[in-house]
């Protein structure tokens, strides 16, 4: 395997993943800031190589509807967007979870609310993991903190995403999608055939053979007592993806006496701010959440035993700090710092709200 | 003669078609939808597409279309029928993809995705069922509702200042670059079954031919709950005051003089 080191941005890295991981299809509109991944994809041309499908829809409804036509195929197929754009296709992503399709969707976060800002926010958390759209359901959530990351979670939320039959999303932010960095991409991997498709999603809208009944794709179901086991076959799903799939990375936390719990860029900045607590004597960790849901919850709750306060270090006004408490159950103090409407917080900043709200 | 000397295949003059399903349909008597899902089986299967077609049910009283006709369906959000049929039929072009939508769908919340769809050219059948009320949710205005008609939302009929216009958005269709053939059909007598089977079957082979361009089947079809008449005073209703509104007809076929 050749390891050939690139430079690029995150949302570049997103785009070149796609195409070396096998999708089949990207539906977008343009919005900062994460314009690059399709304008990338348009310049590389992947149909002209892999077949993947590109096209800019005439919306966030639109693209994410095309998204969940896609998926319903069987087909590998995902959108990106920034958090506008994101709420527009709540409704789409409610449907795919509805219908248990497997989809991408990648989040560039950016401040808000409303039209906001489009410096970089993670004020989006609450919307990823809590719902968003209508209905009991849940997103796989993945956070990347680097280029290398960006490039690395595009498999791996379609991987998730056709084990469990659920849509996942990238929860990026603006900081991640614009910066550039060094990252090595992921080797070739072809797109499925059709009859691969067939064999691994025999649930998949195809056209129906008549060796078998015909597939419907819907997430209607009148019937209260139909739809309440259907409810509950979802629940059994996302306790599966709860036990199963975890995944968090630990910093400096063998010794910590306090500990930060941060994801995305603010997972860069606090990995810093441990650098210069302890050049002071503080002996400060840092656990990120690399899912946000399915959440490290027991990973927390084991640091609750072990260290004298959290500080949940967030771009938002406070919203993760509220499964860390769930999580450490009162057992220890759990402060929330964050800046807001686009401001990124410094590390120096970090390691003063350490001192003055924990200790 | 022995009704066993009778039925015998030789002796057949009609039957369903065998992707029609048993299954008591929800549709009121006297709707259209019966008689555009039958046509909508018949071409499938004259056109041995029954393993190769993927169809799209909207939000309106055709979402259980997918309880009927035994093909391979997905199930749309009200009005993005033509966005997933986008996706559908770029990722699987071989494919016949055809949306099948009511008036609220199609003219009113789906208005972008249809215009859209049908601009990019689209290799996609549209079937089009206008009946000017949302029949669904108890019979509201729809936006092809026509002046004077009463409904649950317009209940001392529409009032063009109050209300707006009908959008004949076929009109508007026939003119974008991505069409290939809108066509207004109907299908309340003999004659006009067999038009709108002809007219269904040319956009169903306009999909199949690899040139491109998005179809269009517009059917004036009535609604006798939602219009509160019976099924024989609503054709009659129909032809008088829908038809002046929605003349039957192509709209447009760029193949015609080719």
């Amino acid at each position: 395997m050749s390891e050939e080191v690139k430079l690029m941005k995150g949302n570049e890295a997103i785009a070149h993943a796609a195409i070396r991981c096998g999708c089949d299809g990207y539906f977008g509109y343009p919005i900062t800031p994460q314009s690059e991944v399709m304008e990338t994809l348009m310049e590389v041309e992947p149909w002209k190589t892999t077949g993947m499908v590109v096209l800019q829809a005439e919306s966030e409804v639109s693209s994410i509807n095309m998204v969940y036509g896609g998926a319903a195929t069987g087909k590998k197929v995902m959108t990106s967007s920034s958090s506008p754009g994101v709420s527009l296709m709540q409704e789409g992503i409610s449907y795919l979870a509805g219908a248990e399709l497997p989809a991408l969707i990648v989040n560039v976060m950016r401040g808000g609310p409303g039209l906001g800002t489009i410096q970089p926010s993670q004020s989006d958390y609450f919307q990823t993991t809590k719902g968003g759209g209508h209905g009991d359901y849940r997103l796989i959530a993945l956070a990347p903190a680097s280029v290398q990351e960006m490039a690395d979670f595009v498999g791996l939320a379609f991987d998730l995403a056709f084990k469990y039959r659920n849509p996942a999303i990238i929860l990026a932010d603006g900081v991640i999608g614009q910066m550039m960095e060094k990252v090595v991409l992921p080797d070739f991997k072809p797109r499925r055939t059709d009859e691969e498709v067939e064999k691994q999603c025999p649930w998949a809208a195809t056209g129906r053979k008549m060796s078998r009944k015909n597939n419907i794709i819907t997430s209607l179901e009148l019937k209260p007592e139909v739809m309440e086991q259907n409810n509950l076959r979802f629940q059994a799903k996302y306790k599966q993806i709860e036990e199963n799939e975890v995944r968090y990375e630990e910093i400096l936390c063998d010794d910590a006496e306090y500990l930060l719990v941060a994801f995305g860029c603010s997972a860069r900045i606090c990995q810093k701010a441990c650098e210069i607590a302890r050049a002071e004597g503080i002996k400060l960790g840092l656990l990120r959440p690399i899912t946000l849901w399915p959440f490290p919850t027991k990973a927390i709750a084991g640091y609750a035993n072990k260290v004298k306060a959290m500080l949940s270090v967030e771009l938002n006004a406070g919203q993760m700090v509220e499964d860390v408490r769930l999580a450490v159950n009162g057992k220890v103090p759990v402060e929330h710092y964050g800046r807001l409407g686009g401001i990124v917080f410094t590390p120096d900043e970090i390691v003063n709200a350490v001192k003055t709200k924990l200790m | 003669m022995a009704l066993e000397d009778i039925i015998k295949p030789e002796n057949l003059v009609y039957k369903k078609p065998d992707i029609m399903n048993d299954n008591p349909m929800h549709y009121c008597p006297g709707c259209s939808h019966g008689v555009v899902h039958k046509l909508v089986a018949e071409v499938i299967e004259e056109m041995g597409l029954v393993e190769d077609t993927i169809g799209v049910t909207p939000v309106g009283c055709a979402v259980f279309a997918y309880n009927y006709i035994d093909i391979d369906w997905e199930e749309a959000a009200h009005g993005r029928a033509p966005a997933l049929a986008t996706a559908i039929k770029r990722l699987r072009p071989n494919k016949l993809v055809f949306t099948y939508q009511g008036d609220g769908d199609l003219a009113a919340i789906g208005t972008a995705e249809t215009i859209h769809a049908c601009n990019r050219g689209e290799s996609i059948a549209i079937i089009f069922i206008n009946n000017g009320i949302y029949g669904m949710t108890g019979g509201q205005m729809a936006p092809t509702t026509i002046e004077g008609m009463k409904t649950a939302t317009c209940p001392y009929g529409r009032d063009y200042k109050l209300n707006g216009y009908p959008l004949k958005i076929t009109n508007q269709l026939k003119d974008l670059d991505g069409i290939r053939y809108v066509t207004r059909q109907s299908v309340q007598t003999a004659a006009a079954v067999r038009k709108a089977k002809k007219a269904i079957r040319k956009a169903f082979e306009n999909c199949m031919d690899g040139k491109g361009g998005a179809s269009v089947v517009e059917v004036v079809s009535t609604c006798s709950s939602g219009w509160k008449l019976s099924p024989e005073k609503a054709n009659k209703w129909m032809e008088e005051n829908m038809f002046p509104e929605y003349p039957l007809g192509d709209l447009i076929d760029k193949d015609a003089n080719k």
